[in-house]
């Protein structure tokens, strides 16, 4: 029996709330036994070392893994207190709850604005009302002041840290609860990563963000709580170490293998 | 022998094939120029073929082959879109979308004359549409549409896959992530299928000798007969009614096609400069 994380109980709401989450691919199972609150409106860290299952986990909140045809989750993911794998929920509207920022920047091939209006106009938004929102959203992903005079221009003209501010503002667009960020920062310039971490903290109390980083430095930097996930034995399942409060995580961690990934010993 | 040698003697070997080809096309190229410059001028262009020799232009063909050649792309290229975007996104893949793939690949290899006869038994005669630039058409897009629609697969599949991803993330349905993020990310790819493929029913002689007619005449509707460039110049030339009006209409048959392939070329270049 291995170590399990126990949710905290600070009283901040749950946004969403994870229970004994099983996952497979086909016949390898790549997490076991995750019970885990994401709390409402702060930056929650998910890390461990590469190919612990963060981006796995990550992509079950939005159902983003419906798209992988061997996969499986069990156990109970719930949204706002409703399971989000019940019969009768359409993946195609949690995603416009929760929206995913991905590791490499992926603009559609098309202008700035259309990149940013995508989201809207798939719901039907009116045309009179998309330059607002287009406009909105670009500001809240600090990227209007560089772009206000090229919205036309192709979304991939832009450098790499402007690709990736662009699939964020993509994303804020259609009002997401959640964002859930995939490394965001791994292939992009560190003027923009400031950038991103900024927008960060100004979205928090807006919306909830779960981030995956394996930067120390910045989950410590932006985040309020921290999950600590790793996958001991090979081909054994993943598990989630310890969850808490950042500050909590990188002063005194509980589990000594928490200790020794954030010291760098190993992963 | 030693490396230096087996190295310099492939790269001589590549190099003089190399050389062979450019020299075969080069020498193609200028023969039909020198022979078919001598005609070029607008009135061979513009003006109607007159007498037994078939002197003066050959502005009717030109026509001909214009209109049936956009007719059969107008005819293909929805069908073959929609058929790419079933094979590549909707079909349960398998043996049956495998036997699918294979029939069309099958198709482009058929030889033209035969699909020619084809064209003439189902259209002209049995359709009872008879000569016509439709039945030419119809003829032709069986040629095209093998090809348009593999290309269109192969560029619906090189999408990449985060470019899904993020439609999807984004709350896209199915149906939104196909039209709206793949097919207008693979376009580039897709017209230039559809270039190619056009500026090979541009060159087709087979097909349409079957089915067009040979008398000219200026199309106006598509059940009018005609007689395409390639039939001109065939005609021309073996019966040698008119050798030089024969290479005049080479080299512009030529010129087109060329025109159609640069055109690809200019497209896919400047789609993906962005
Ligand atoms: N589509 C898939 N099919 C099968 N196995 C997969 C698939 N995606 C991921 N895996 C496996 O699941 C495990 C977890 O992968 P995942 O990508 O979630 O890890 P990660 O923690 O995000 O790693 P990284 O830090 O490198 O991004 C890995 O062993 C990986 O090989
Ligand atoms: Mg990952």
């Amino acid at each position: 029996m291995h170590y399990r994380a126990t949710p905290q109980s600070d009283g901040a709401p749950e946004k969403i709330t994870v229970k004994e989450l099983d996952f497979y691919y086909g016949d390898f199972h790549a997490l076991t036994d995750i019970t885990v609150g994401i709390k409402e409106k702060a930056v929650t860290a998910f890390i461990g070392p590469s190919g612990c299952g963060k981006s796995t986990f990550l992509r079950c909140f939005n159902r983003m893994n419906d798209l992988i045809p061997s996969a499986r989750a069990e156990g109970s993911i719930t949204l706002d207190g409703k399971d989000i794998y019940a019969t009768g929920v359409d993946p195609v509207d949690l995603r416009r709850r929760i929206g995913m920022i991905f590791q490499q920047p992926n603009p559609f091939p098309m202008s700035i604005y259309d990149n940013v209006a995508f989201g809207p106009r798939l719901q039907g938004v009116k045309k009179n009302e998309l330059d607002e929102i287009v406009q909105t959203s670009l500001e809240r992903a600090n990227l209007w002041k560089e772009t206000k005079d090229i919205l036309d221009r192709n979304g991939l003209a832009l450098s790499g840290g402007q690709q990736q501010r662009l699939c964020i503002a993509r994303v804020l667009a259609v009002e997401p609860e959640v964002m859930l960020m995939d490394e965001p920062c791994s292939a992009i310039d560190p003027t923009s990563v400031q950038k991103i971490e900024d927008l960060m903290a100004e979205l928090k109390g807006r919306i909830t963000i779960i981030i995956v980083t394996h930067n120390m430095q910045q989950a410590a930097r932006v985040s309020d709580f921290t999950a600590f996930f790793l996958q001991e034995v090979a081909g054994e399942p993943a598990v989630l170490v310890e969850y808490d409060r950042t500050a909590n995580i990188f002063t005194s961690p509980k589990d000594r293998r928490t200790e020794d990934y954030i010291t760098g010993r190993f992963g | 022998m030693n490396k230096t040698v087996t190295n310099a003697i492939a790269l001589a070997v590549l190099w003089v094939a190399a050389i062979l080809t450019v020299a075969v096309l080069g020498t193609v190229i200028l023969y039909v120029f020198i022979n078919g410059i001598g005609q070029m001028s607008p009135s061979f262009i513009f003006t109607w073929p007159e007498g037994v020799a078939a002197e003066g232009g050959i502005w009717p063909t030109i026509v001909s082959t214009m209109y049936v050649t956009l007719l059969a792309m107008v005819i293909v290229t929805p069908i073959a879109i929609l058929a790419a975007v079933y094979l590549a996104e909707y079909a349960v893949q398998g043996r049956l979308v495998g036997m699918i793939r294979f029939a069309a690949d099958s198709l482009a290899s058929v030889p033209s004359i035969v699909m020619g006869l084809f064209g003439l038994a189902l259209f002209v005669e049995a359709a009872g549409i008879g000569f016509s630039m439709l039945s030419a058409a119809l003829a032709l897009s069986f040629l095209m549409l093998p090809i348009v629609m593999r290309t269109t697969e192969e560029a619906i599949r090189a999408v990449p896959k985060y470019i899904r991803w993020g439609s999807y993330g984004l709350g896209a349905t199915k149906w939104q992530v196909v039209s709206r993020s793949v097919l207008p990310a693979s376009m580039p790819r897709i017209v230039t299928g559809i270039i190619l493929a056009t500026g090979r029913a541009v060159g087709e002689t087979a097909v349409v000798i079957y089915t067009m007619g040979q008398a000219i005449n200026m199309p106006i509707t598509p059940f009018d007969s005609g007689r395409p460039m390639t039939v001109h110049l065939y005609l021309l030339a073996m019966e040698g009614i008119n050798l030089p009006a024969a290479y005049g209409t080479a080299l512009l048959l030529m010129i087109l096609i060329l025109a159609f392939n640069l055109g690809a070329r200019y497209f896919l270049r400047r789609n993906r400069k962005v």
